[in-house]
Formats: structure tokens, sequence, C-alpha cells
């Protein structure tokens, strides 16, 4: 940015501290992203904060030069609401997992997002329990065998990008670890003002190896992948396949393109139909990718909250506390 | 004012307990409201207790939903809502049912009878009509049809039936207004402003209130029904108003931020009985106070957190079965060491236990509570009053010593009112909060004062001085993460000395009333100041050698307390628990401190101490004086 006096690089966002995740985790390339957008946005260590829970990923904010505080398990979306309807002008980012965001956090995840905070919530989402050592998590698919599932997990999963979506979520993105769209979408959701909740399908080497292989791998992705762009029909990352909509089952069908189905015949994505989004976020064989919904138009939150205090001092209500404590009725002994 | 109440000659009273009691859905609340608050400007001391059942609306008529108000109040100091009630207001037969054992032999018993229906009759458990069959024997009865009255007094207004009853409790008030010689005015002004929306249920209202008053005036009394006239207390020069304690402590908190120079953030989820501070607070936008109705309990400890962190005094308030839930999270800001203000407005536990009723239940939460060893600030207020200096007080400690301070309060204070002598804001010292700006040599964030060992406390937007903190233990001399044994003793004794020299920052232990040295010292804290200062007050009277001493610091406790107690030859704690400052006094000081528990869910009456400390102290003897307290 030119405003910026100062030129900034990833450097400037690394802090001393020794990266501790496990050799090969897909959190050194979002760490990397991260570090890699920020000087491009604009952003300050000083006035920049990053918020955790608890998990593998929680541990992010030690890594960066920035605020950081590193909170307990699912609270991490309060902490940094309290922070921000306190500090408004403060860029906040919420480092979350899927069990932090979805499971012992719920509620706060839930919240964070109806009230439309302004602030940046980016969610790993490995499918697995990595900090307790490989328990099936709130996004395993059914029949993931880890130690507290031996003979395979009954749960069934959540799509986050449809928790987020049935919170009325304003901004709702996916992407993953190594994508070089990466650090664009963390660009896209500082800009967004209110909450914005970014996915990222993060491969844990340890405990779920290759559980995204499918839509990350070099060779297979282009056939999964559907990244999205405002205005343009939706096609896969190798062309071949796109979205149309079965109008006698209100369901998206995957079709492949040339055999009898022209690119016209496909659905146009349009980021601020939220019914669109939906029925795009949870695709059997293709993953949409890149900004699935995106409403700047809703209210934010700490922006009404500033505006009540600033309307109750406007009102000319008296900030003097010796009149408070004499409003209503008083007497005199003497 | 229309009919003026001097004109009479009155009986003069010194002191008066009047209860009004009825259904839930009858406005005694707001009845025992509007009469304490005409007392109040009528220049009495008083004191007020609340009972109220949990249910909003408890079916009608029964037990279960019977809601009580007792005031006392006094031509001179007083310090409880009174033990056993002169006067006893009953609308309706399970208001008489529930609350008759308690009005004093020979007291002043005003019914409703229009309210005496046979069904009402057996909802509340009577064979035979009370009315009729000489229950009021031992008592002086004034027994008027208050619902057939009031239905008269405002038909004018064609109010519908049932608004038309709602009207009764105010018809009750202007009939106790000219018993007691009160003045009508405040709470016609009271009336006319919450009605403003319909200005015809407003002057309702008012018919009803002085149709109550000119039936006092017109009506010839029964034999033993007078009229009275309580003079004006002797207080303290000053200005006055009637406080409860929750507002008290709200205002507390907003004064000691400003005392700060901090804005201040309360993050809370409803919850009885604590949910008023949020009320009180929600107001007061334009004192740079933002609250927050967070989604949990945890939530709205979390997000208090959050705003300390961005450099705010974070404050958060609840009950008991709050304080459990936010426990992980006061861990959180006692290991990063960052102010925060929670206050639990206590009630019967365990679970959901008795929410209206009033307990001291979280003495061992507030000091013990919590995974590790967790050390935080506990105070507690005595009076509804005292809520304002330990609002001001837990936000001092909180930001001098970054630390988390706990204020408990309880049900009885938080719903009690009582006439309190305005301080003035020139009185207090400010004490502004100090944020690091300047980058100090070898910075980092768990840099530490070396007098109060509190750790430097950098807003996020500083430049120079970013820094991660964080529940994970942190090296005592990098604030880096830290597994290292021996750091991790040294933190921990870190932690509890910071919290133990608070004790050099707080008032030595005193004696509330008596001398060093006497035959039995009664320990108490919080709500029960009042009831133990009285009883103390009357067994001295007797010429006893017993002392009150009350603990507003509950952790650390204050310098002195050992040697203090142990100078007497024993040592009575009443508490409206099963026995926790007892064990807490006993474990730390190593005193022979003996409990005395109530836990009904109502506060300590004076008679109950009074007897028990006799009992105590046995035949009086010139063999047993205490130990001489050495200086």
């Amino acid at each position: 940015m030119t405003e910026n006096p100062r030129v900034l690089t990833k450097k400037d966002f690394s802090s001393d501290q020794e990266v501790r995740w496990c050799p090969g985790c897909g959190d050194y390339a979002i760490l990397a992203a991260m570090q890699r957008a920020l000087p491009e946005i604009g952003a300050t260590p000083e006035s920049t904060v990053f918020v955790s829970g608890i998990g593998c990923s929680s541990r992010f904010p030690y890594y960066m030069s920035t605020y950081g505080f590193h909170t307990i398990h699912g609270r991490a979306p309060a902490i940094a609401t309290g922070l921000k309807i306190a500090r408004p002008e403060l860029d906040v980012w919420v480092i979350t997992g899927d069990g932090d965001a979805l499971s012992i956090g719920g509620n706060h995840f839930l919240h964070l997002l109806r009230r439309n905070v302004n602030l940046q919530i980016i969610l790993f989402n490995n499918q697995i329990y990595g900090l307790t050592k490989g328990q099936f998590s709130p996004t395993s698919a059914v029949g993931t065998v880890t130690p507290s599932s031996p003979v395979g997990s009954i749960d069934q999963p959540v799509c986050p990008a449809r928790v987020a979506l049935g919170a009325n979520a304003k901004f709702v993105a996916r992407g993953y670890d190594v994508s070089r769209e990466l650090p664009e979408l963390f660009k896209e959701a500082h800009a967004f003002p209110g909450t914005a909740f970014v996915e990222v399908l993060q491969n844990c080497p340890v405990f779920n190896d290759g559980v995204f292989d499918l839509i990350t791998d070099r060779k297979s992705g282009p056939q999964h992948q559907l990244w999205l762009k405002h205005g343009e029909p939706m096609i896969t990352a190798d062309k071949k396949k796109g979205l149309r909509l079965n109008p006698k089952t209100l369901q998206v069908d995957v079709v492949t393109l040339g055999e009898g189905v022209s690119e016209s015949e496909l659905l146009v994505h349009d980021e601020t139909n939220s019914t669109l989004a939906w029925l795009i976020s949870d695709l059997p064989d293709v993953k949409a990718l890149g900004v699935l919904y995106r409403d700047p138009s809703a209210p934010v939150y700490d922006d009404a909250v500033q505006a009540q205090v600033k309307m109750a001092k406007k009102a000319g209500a008296s900030a003097d506390v010796d009149a408070l404590l004499h409003g209503g009725h008083t007497w005199k002994v003497s | 004012m229309q009919t003026s109440s001097k004109d009479v000659k009155r009986e003069l009273l010194d002191s008066v307990v009047i209860r009004f009691c009825g259904d839930s859905g009858d406005g005694m609340q707001l009845t025992g409201t509007q009469f304490s608050s005409a007392t109040a400007l009528m220049g009495n001391d008083l004191a007020t207790f609340p009972d109220f059942p949990a249910e909003i609306r408890a079916p009608t008529g029964t037990l279960y939903g019977v809601s009580g108000f007792q005031v006392h109040f006094a031509d001179h100091d007083i310090l409880t809502p009174g033990d056993e009630p002169d006067v006893l207001v009953a609308m309706n037969p399970a208001a008489l049912k529930v609350n008759l054992p308690a009005l004093k032999q020979g007291g002043q018993l005003i019914v409703n009878t229009g309210a005496f229906t046979s069904a009402n009759l057996d909802k509340a458990g009577y064979t035979s009509n009370p009315l009729e069959d000489g229950t009021f024997e031992p008592y002086r009865v004034l027994a008027i049809d208050i619902s057939a009255l009031t239905l008269q007094s405002v038909a004018a207004f064609n109010l519908g039936a049932k608004a038309a009853g709602r009207c009764k409790n105010l018809w009750t008030l202007g009939l106790m207004f000219w018993l007691f010689g009160r003045e009508r005015d405040s709470t016609i002004e009271w009336i006319r402003k919450k009605f403003a929306k319909d200005p015809n249920l407003a002057e309702a209202n008012v018919a009803a209130l002085n149709a109550g008053h000119v039936y006092g005036e017109t009506a010839e009394l029964p034999q033993g029904i007078g009229i009275y006239q309580v003079p004006k207390a002797q207080l303290a020069p000053g200005t006055y108003r009637t406080i409860s304690g929750n507002d008290a402590l709200a205002w507390g908190l907003v004064a000691g931020a400003k005392l700060a120079e901090l804005p201040l953030f309360y993050g809370s989820y409803p919850i009885t009985p604590a949910s008023t501070l949020l009320h009180a607070l929600a107001r007061l936008k334009a004192f740079d106070v933002v609250t927050f109705q967070a989604e949990d309990e945890i939530a709205a400890v979390a997000s208090a957190i959050g705003a300390s962190f961005g450099g705010a005094i974070g404050v958060t308030g609840t009950s008991g079965p709050g304080v459990a839930l936010k426990t992980e999270a006061i861990g959180l800001a006692i290991a990063t060491e960052l102010p925060l203000v929670i206050c639990d407005v206590q009630r019967g536990g365990p679970s959901t236990g008795l929410p209206t009723k009033t307990e001291q239940s979280d003495l061992f939460q507030a000091v013990w509570g919590r995974n590790g060893d967790a050390p935080l600030v506990v105070l507690a207020a005595a009076t509804p009053g005292d809520c304002f200096y330990m609002g001001i007080e837990a936000v001092r400690l909180a930001t001098k010593y970054m630390t988390p301070v706990m204020v408990l309060t309880d049900g009885y204070l938080a719903n009690g009112a009582e006439p309190w002598k305005i301080p003035s804001m020139k009185d207090f010292a400010p004490f502004p909060a100090k944020h690091l700006t300047e980058k100090p040599e070898g910075f980092h964030p768990f840099m530490r004062d070396p007098e109060t060992l509190a750790r430097v406390w950098v807003k996020p937007g500083t430049p120079e001085l970013m820094h991660r903190i964080g529940g994970l233990e942190k090296g005592q001399h990098s604030g880096n993460i830290s597994y290292d044994p021996a750091n991790h003793e040294a933190m921990t004794k870190l932690r509890a000395e910071k919290i133990a020299r608070i004790a050099n920052d707080v008032p030595e232990a005193t004696l509330d009333t008596g001398e060093p040295g006497g035959e039995l010292v009664v320990v108490g804290w919080g709500s029960t100041y009042g009831a133990i200062k009285q009883a103390v007050a009357q067994v001295r009277a007797k010429g006893r050698k017993v002392a009150h001493l009350h603990l507003r610091n509950l952790w650390p406790l204050p310098r002195g307390l050992g040697s203090l107690l142990s100078s007497f030859g024993q040592v009575m704690v009443p508490e409206m628990n099963n026995g926790q400052l007892v064990k807490l006094l006993r474990a730390e000081l190593l005193v022979d401190a003996q409990p005395f528990d109530k836990i009904t869910g109502q506060p300590f009456r004076i008679a109950e101490l009074v007897s028990e400390i006799e009992r105590r102290l046995g035949a009086p003897t010139t063999e047993r004086p205490g130990v001489q307290l050495q200086a």
C-alpha cells in the first residue's frame, strides 16, 4: 500500500519464536500465506492482534510479531469480541480449528458470526484432533478410525461453511493450506466490513494424512477444485465440469461440459446470493473454493456499539458521577 | 398535597417493621418499594428485605407463589430489615398462611377479605376460614374487602375487571400511607411517569391510592388499630438517597473506572440476582461504559478479559452458577495477569439451588475454586451502600496489581435498600491506570514492578511493544512459553506473593465493636453485618465482653487478624452457609473459630444471634479473660 510510509515485508511479521508444528504440517503454509498477505494489506504489527483458542492451529499467534493472545479452548471468538468492542480500531484475527470452533467453542462461533463483529476468523480444518493425539473431530467423516473410535467414528460431520451460513455469516470463503490463492483470500477477508469467515482445508501429516488429497493433489486437484469468481460460470479448475441447477430437485448437479452441456447452462456465481452459497457449499465430488458468500451491506456490530455510545454522549447525558449519584429522589439531613 | 397527614393526633413510635405479602402477581415488591421511598423521603432510617419466589407468575393463590417485602423504618440508625414484623399486610389466604407465624404476638394484621374465597382457602390449605375461626385472636385485625373497594374506586375509568383488580396494591399502599403518616407525592409522581403512555391507567392507579388513603381517614378503624408517626432519624448531615446493592455496585464500578481513567466494559449473561447490574450499567453509555449481553457466562467473562487485554477495565457480573462456568477463564486472567473484576451476587446453591434466596454460598469458590494454584483478590460488601465502595476498591486493586478481583455480594444486599449518604467524588483519590508506552530496556510482557509485583500493561496498538500472552506457563525472565520445572515453581510462588502483598495495601484487621481480649468475638463477612452488629450491641448492653469483627477483605486476609482473634476466649463465625469462613480462618490462622450456620435462604435475625452468643458465653464470670493481645 502506497500510503504506508514503512515498507514492510513478510519478515516484519515473523516473531523470534521457533515454530513447533510437526514437519510437513499444513499450518506452515497457512502461516506463510498470512505473513505474505499482511504487508500487502498495509497492516502493521502494532495494530494487528491474533487471538486463538486451543489446539495446534492456536499456537499461531506465537509465530507472528504482532500482538497476540493464546486463550482457552473455544473461547477466542468471545475474547476477540470484547477486544474489538473496547478497541474497534485494532485489526483483529481469530485463529481456530475444527474442534476449537465447532465443538467446544460452537456457541461462540455461532454468536460471533450472527453479530457480525468486524474481524477475521480463520478455521484450520484438518478433520482431526491433533494436539490431543488424533481423536475424531466434528468434521471427521463417518467411519474415521482413531484411538477414541477404534472401529470407526459414528458421528455425522458438519460442514463448516454451512454452519457459518446457518449462523447468518456475511462473508464465507474457503481455501486450502498450500494453495497459491490463500494470501488473496486473507486479503479479501480483511477488506470485508464484518465477520469474515475463512475455512482452510489443512493437512495433518501425523494423524489424518492425505484427507484432502483428492482436492489438493496436483494431479487430481484440478478435477475437484471449483474456484468461484463473482459473475462467472461455475467450472472446475480443469475446465471439464460445471455446476447446473436441477429445477426439479432444487439441487446442484455436477455436469460434464461438452457431453450435450454447454457453458451457458451452468450456474453463474453470485456471491451476494446466500441460497446459492448454501447449494454449492457441500457438494460430494467438487469443492467450491474462494468466496462463497459476501454481503457487505449488513450492519457491523462494533460500529453499532460505538454509534449507541456516541448517541448517548450526544444526547447530552451528563457523564458526571456526582450527578449520577444525586439522580432521583434525594433529601438533605442537616 | 390534598390531604395532610399532619392534622391528626398520631401515636409516636420509634421503629416499625411492616411486611407486605401477596401473590407474586399482586405487586407486593412495588408496594414495598414505594412505601420505602416515601419513608426515606420523610427522613427515617430504613432497611428492606424483598423475598419473592423464583417463578415469575406462579399459579395464583398458591403457597409457593407468595411474594413478600419487609421494611423496617425508625427514628434512629438501623441496620437490618427487622426480625418479626409489627404489621402484616396479607393480600390473600396463601400469603397469610406463609407469613402469619412471623407476626409479632399482638401485632397488627391487615387482610384483604375479598380474596378469602373458598377456592383460595383450599389452595392455601385452610380447612376453616381464619377470618372466622379464631386464628386472629392474638392479633389486632383490620379485615377489609380491599378487592371490592379497589374496584369501586376505579369504576369511573372503565379499565376492565383484570386491570381494575390490579390496582389493589396501590389502594393498600394508600391505606398504609395514612396509617403511618407518609406523603403520597413521590408515589403519585412515580405512577404518572410509569404509566405515561396510558394516562387513564395512571389516573386510575392514583385514584386507587387516594381511595385507600381516604378510607383510612374516614372509616372507623377497629379497636387496637391506631395511626402512627415515626419521627425522623438523627442521621449524619449530608444528602441522602435510597440505594440497592446492585445499583450501588454498578455506580461504584463506574466511579472506579473514572478514578482509574479507563473505559469500563461490562460483559454479562442474565442471571438472578445479578441481572440488575447489567440493566443499571446498560443505561450509562455516556460514562464510557459499554455493556455486552453475551451468549453465555463463559463468553461474558471472556469478552471482559478481551477488553482488559485491550486496555479497558473488563468487568463481569453473575451469581454462583455463573462463576462456576467462568472459572477456567478466570484462571486465564490469573495466568496472563490481566485486570478483571468479577461480581458474584451470591444465591442459594449448589447447582440452580435457590435462585431468589440469599446465601453466602461462594466463599470457597471465590478463594479456592480454580484449577492450579490460582490466587486472586476477594472482597465482600457489608451493606447495600458499601457495594459502592467495594466497586471502586475492586477496580483499584485489579488495575494496580494486574489481577482478577472478585466482589462478593448476595441477593439480600442486591435487592435490599437503605438510605445512603451520597459521597462526593472529590473524596476519592484518583488512581490512574498506567499503560506502558515507552520501550524499557529488556522489555518483555512479564516485567514487574519490584514492589507490587504487577506486570506491565501494554495496550495493543502501541508501537515497539508487540508481545504474545496466553494460558501456557511463561518464563519469569522472558515472557515466552516455558516448561522449565523450576520456573513453574517460581511463577506459582510469584503469583501467590503478588496477591499476598496486597494485604499491605488494605486496612489492618480492626474490631467494628468492642475491645481486644474479651470473652468472645463474632466474626462476620458480607451481608450479615447489620444483624451481627446489633446482636453484639445488645449483648454488650448486658455487660458482656463481646466484640464484633467484620471482614471486607477475604483474600488476602487483613494483617493482624490472627493475633487479634487469638486474644479472645471464643471466636464465633455466623454464616449463611455450611461453614466456609470458619474453615478458612482455621486453616489460615490456626484459631479455634467455631461456626454458627443458617442455611434457610433467609438472613439472620438479631434475636437468634443474641441467644446463640449468650449460650456460648454461659454464665458471666470474671475468671475467663481472653489472652492479652500482643503489641
